[in-house]
Parts: structure tokens; C-alpha cells; sequence
């Protein structure tokens, strides 16, 4: 399972300014409101004037069109295939930002092969200098795919829920992007939290674990960044029900207040 | 009221009825409850391995493939077994094919007995047998396989001359891999590997590949857990449980 990095991306710093900020978002367990999470902030950056692109690297299991309700003609696959030109996949979404999306016909490529891997770089690559900010939508687990995908990132965002198993593979992501990477800095939202500061809690007890188990390769006990945390909020269950955003639906809910929160401080700015 | 467009369904009347089949009580030939008796019974028909009366190869692979898809979202643990007859041709050139079929036939029955009611148990080839076993945590997953070896090795088969025999199998087995999204292929392969493998080591016996370590000790977790039980953080469902009012 180990995912040799692509050596350009493991050191921020050396990134040029003209690039976009990549941030991947990954969970560990699914089902804990991934995608949701990376399409509403993609529109709450959106809104705050950044050209924003949402790579779906949920290869074989994407459902990020479907939370969209876009109906692409055109995917990553047909680009793959040499179908179409990358431009021609790169769509419109809602809220006012693009994404690239995986399209059904990428379960074949769940088995991480070296032309794949190179390929999804070459993209990478290529769309990179376009954004401001490029936010990656693994799948769940912590497979060789997700783990390679969020390779390609330079920062990292684990969402979690209050349950004990989110909890579990959480910690269980975080060790293995420490080993295999060597990520030093992890952001962390905490999704569907009962009150306000509960994510925090979580925050500071996964830190506790880390501080005790996690090390580094080169010796370096990894920090948790904490972003926010969104509260459960009925409004996002209808939000995906009618396959709309949220912060499009609903953007005074306490959910979309606290995407934006997290986005804010994502951009540093809080 | 009789389907428009004169249905012609004898061939398969026929077809079921050499099978066992019989029309549903009060239906008359023609009227629809009869043909949807008639499409139920072939679709059955066609899904199942007619000397065993196991699932055949079409339903299994149907069943693995949606197996696929649940335990790719789920992640839950799932095994695959598949299980061969030891020496089968032996018993086909001793006794012949009729003592052959009795053979595969105790065979089938011995595994349907040893697993739970939602495994699916499928005859996929002449003398190979497959199982489906969803949620199958991973330290159960050599006690399952080496109760169906048991059960086999211990079953008195009656052949038709009088005579008894018994038979061994050997068994393979592999975990799909969690939260990533298999094949078909794939995992019967992995499958297939461990029962050449229990084949090439003597047969009779059971090996099953090693399922993926957890990252997270026992330990961690308990320390992960320790503080948050004592706090009264609780998750989203548990204070819905409690107070299914406040937060509509």
C-alpha cells in the first residue's frame, strides 16, 4: 500500500505563488458528508471572489454529480481515454466554481496502475496553474487511490462526525498520511456536531492520541489544525435530497454558517 | 383478463413443469397472475443450478458484484470462499457419473448447512462450489471455512449401489478489501490463488489470504474514547434519540 509522493508536491514552500492552493479533503469512514463539505466550500471560497476547481478523485464511487445534479457528457474518463480535450471536461458547477468529475466509467481504474497515477498528475498539473484554490474529493477509505490523491495535495482536510467509528478511521487516515507522507499539519472539521465546540472537544482529544502514537518519519509529532465545525442541521439532509447546495439553499442555516466558517479560516482569515 | 397479443408459452410451461413447477392455485392459463407465475418461475429457473438446487455461476456473480457495491461504501468485512472437491475424477471413474452427481449433490447440502441463511452458497463449475458471506468479521473467517472442511470430511455420502463413500475439499478464501471498490475478477481471483494454494499444500484443508491489519490498536482507541466518555460529548443521533423533539 505504500504510494510513492510526487516529490513537487511534498514540500509546500517549494510551490510557486502563481499555483493553486490544493487541498484535499478525505474522512477515513464514508458517509460522513465528504462531498457535501467539498462542494459547498468550493461555492463558499467561490463567493469570497476565488476561482475555485473541485477535482472528484473518488475514482469508481463518484458521486459529487449527483450532489451537484449535473449530468456530464464529458468526464475525467473520456480524457483518460483520449476521448476529449481536459478543457472540455472542466464544467460549471452551481455555486459558481468548476469541477472536474470522475464519471462512472473510472471504476475500472480503481486499481491504482502507474499510467493512471501519471496520468491524474499530468492533469493535476495542468489545472493547477488555472485556480486559486483546488479542492480534491477522495473516496472513502484509505485505499492506495485516496491515499494518492490526497499525495497530489499540499494541504490536507480530514472531516469527521462525532461517532465513534468517524472518530476511528480519522485517527487511523491521519497516522497513515503522517507515516506515508510525512504530513506534519492536518486541518480537521468536525461535521454534524450535536452543540457548537463539541468539534473542538473531538479536535483536542484526536490531538491527544496523535501527541501519544503519531510520529513522523523524521521524528515529528503531526499537529491538528481545527477549521470548525458544522452542527447536524436538518436543512442539509433537504439540501441533498433536492440535490442543490446548500449554501445556495438554505445559506442561513447553521450548517452553511459553518462551512463558511471553516472556509474563512482555511483562507486564514479568522 | 388475458394478455393482448397471444402470448405463446407453452415451451416454457413445459420447461417449469419438468422442473416441478406448478401454476399458482387459482390462476387460469392466460390471466396475468399465470404468466407473472410463469416469468417468476423461470427467472428462478434460471438463477439456480439445477443438481443442486444452489444459486448457479449468473446469480452468483450478480450477488458479488452487488456485494462489491455495498461493502465499497459500507466497509463492513465480507469473505469470499470458494471450495473444490478433492479428487473428484477418482470418484467419476470408480463409480460413475450418477455416483458423481450424489457426490456434488451431499457436497452442496454440507455447505448450505454450515453457513448463516443470508450467505449465498453457489455451485459455480463441475466439482467447485463458491459462498458469499457478507459482514463476516475476519477472525471468523478460518473457523467458517474450517467447519464446512469438517462438515465435508465427516458426511457419509449413499451412492446408489449401497455403497457409502466420503470425500475431502480444500478451501480458499480472501476479505474484500475495505472501502475500495473490487471486481469481480479481482476478488475471485484472490480467492481462486488460496485454493490452489490449499490444493499445491495436500488438499483437505483451508487458506484464506490475511485480511488488511487495522492501523488502530486497541490501545489508541480505549485512550481515544477514555476522556470523551467521561465528557458528555455526543454525537448528532445519540441526542436526537434523546430529545427526538428539540431539533426538528
Amino acid at each position: 500500500m505504500m504510494v510513492p509522493m510526487p516529490v513537487s508536491e511534498t514540500n509546500p514552500s517549494k510551490s510557486s505563488a502563481r499555483l493553486a492552493r490544493t487541498v484535499a479533503v478525505t474522512s477515513g469512514k464514508g458517509g460522513v458528508g465528504k462531498t457535501f463539505f467539498s462542494a459547498n466550500l468550493a461555492t463558499s471560497l467561490s463567493r469570497q471572489g476565488l476561482k475555485v476547481l473541485v477535482l472528484d478523485a473518488d475514482l469508481g464511487l463518484a458521486n459529487l454529480d449527483v450532489v451537484l445534479n449535473l449530468y456530464p457528457k464529458i468526464t475525467l474518463h473520456d480524457v483518460f481515454t483520449g476521448k476529449a480535450q481536459l478543457e472540455e471536461a472542466i464544467l460549471p458547477a452551481p455555486g459558481g466554481f468548476h469541477v472536474l468529475l470522475a464519471g462512472s466509467g473510472l471504476v475500472e481504474y480503481s486499481r491504482l496502475t502507474p499510467e493512471v497515477r501519471e496520468k491524474l498528475l499530468e492533469i493535476f498539473e495542468a489545472v493547477k496553474p488555472r485556480f486559486d484554490v483546488i479542492v480534491i474529493d477522495t473516496g472513502a477509505g484509505i485505499s492506495d487511490v485516496v491515499l494518492y490523491a490526497v499525495s497530489m495535495a499540499t494541504e490536507v482536510i480530514v472531516v469527521a462526525t462525532p461517532e465513534p467509528t468517524s472518530m476511528t478511521d480519522a485517527y487511523a487516515t491521519i497516522k497513515v498520511l503522517c507515516a506515508q507522507q510525512s504530513r506534519e499539519k492536518m486541518h480537521l472539521v468536525v461535521n454534524q456536531v450535536a452543540r457548537p465546540g463539541d468539534g473542538r472537544t473531538i479536535c483536542q482529544q484526536l490531538q491527544q492520541v496523535v501527541d501519544r502514537f503519531v510520529v513522523s518519519p523524521t521524528g515529528v509529532v503531526p499537529k491538528l489544525h481545527f477549521l470548525g465545525d458544522i452542527p447536524f442541521d436538518p436543512s442539509v439532509r433537504e439540501a441533498v435530497r433536492k440535490r442543490q447546495l446548500l449554501l445556495e439553499l438554505h445559506p442561513g442555516s447553521p450548517a452553511a454558517l459553518g462551512v463558511n466558517q471553516v472556509a474563512v479560516r482555511l483562507l486564514g482569515r479568522a | 383478463m388475458a394478455p393482448e397479443g397471444g402470448l405463446d408459452l407453452s415451451n416454457a410451461v413445459a420447461l417449469l413443469t419438468q422442473a416441478g413447477w406448478r401454476a399458482p392455485v387459482g390462476a387460469q392459463a392466460g390471466e396475468w397472475l399465470w404468466v407473472q407465475a410463469i416469468v417468476d418461475g423461470l427467472c428462478d429457473l434460471s438463477s439456480r443450478d439445477p443438481l443442486t438446487g444452489l444459486a448457479n455461476r449468473r446469480q452468483f456473480e450478480t450477488a458479488l458484484a452487488r456485494e462489491i457495491d455495498r461493502v465499497a461504501r459500507v466497509g463492513e468485512p465480507s469473505l469470499l470462499i470458494v471450495a473444490d472437491i478433492d479428487h473428484f475424477k477418482a470418484i467419476n471413474d470408480t463409480h460413475g457419473h450418477v455416483a458423481g452427481d450424489a457426490v456434488i449433490r451431499a457436497v452442496g447440502e454440507c455447505l448450505q448447512e454450515c453457513v448463516r441463511p443470508m450467505d449465498l452458497v453457489a455451485r459455480v463449475g463441475g466439482e467447485e462450489f463458491a459462498i458469499i458471506l457478507p459482514n463476516c468479521p475476519p477472525a471468523f473467517g478460518q473457523t467458517v471455512a474450517e467447519r464446512i472442511r469438517h462438515r465435508v470430511a465427516q458426511r457419509q455420502i449413499h451412492l446408489l449401489d449401497g455403497a457409502l463413500t466420503s470425500v475431502t475439499v480444500s478451501i480458499g478464501g480472501a476479505f474484500a478489501p475495505q472501502w475500495v471498490r473490487s471486481s469481480v475478477i479481482i476478488w475471485t481471483e484472490r480467492a481462486d490463488q488460496q485454493l490452489y494454494r490449499a490444493k499445491a499444500e495436500g488438499r483437505n484443508r483451508t487458506c484464506l489470504d490475511t485480511p488488511p491489519l487495522t492501523v488502530v490498536s486497541a490501545e489508541e482507541k480505549s485512550f481515544l474514547f477514555s476522556s470523551l466518555a467521561q465528557s458528555d460529548t455526543l454525537s448528532a443521533s445519540e441526542i436526537l434519540e434523546e430529545h427526538p423533539k428539540t431539533t426538528s
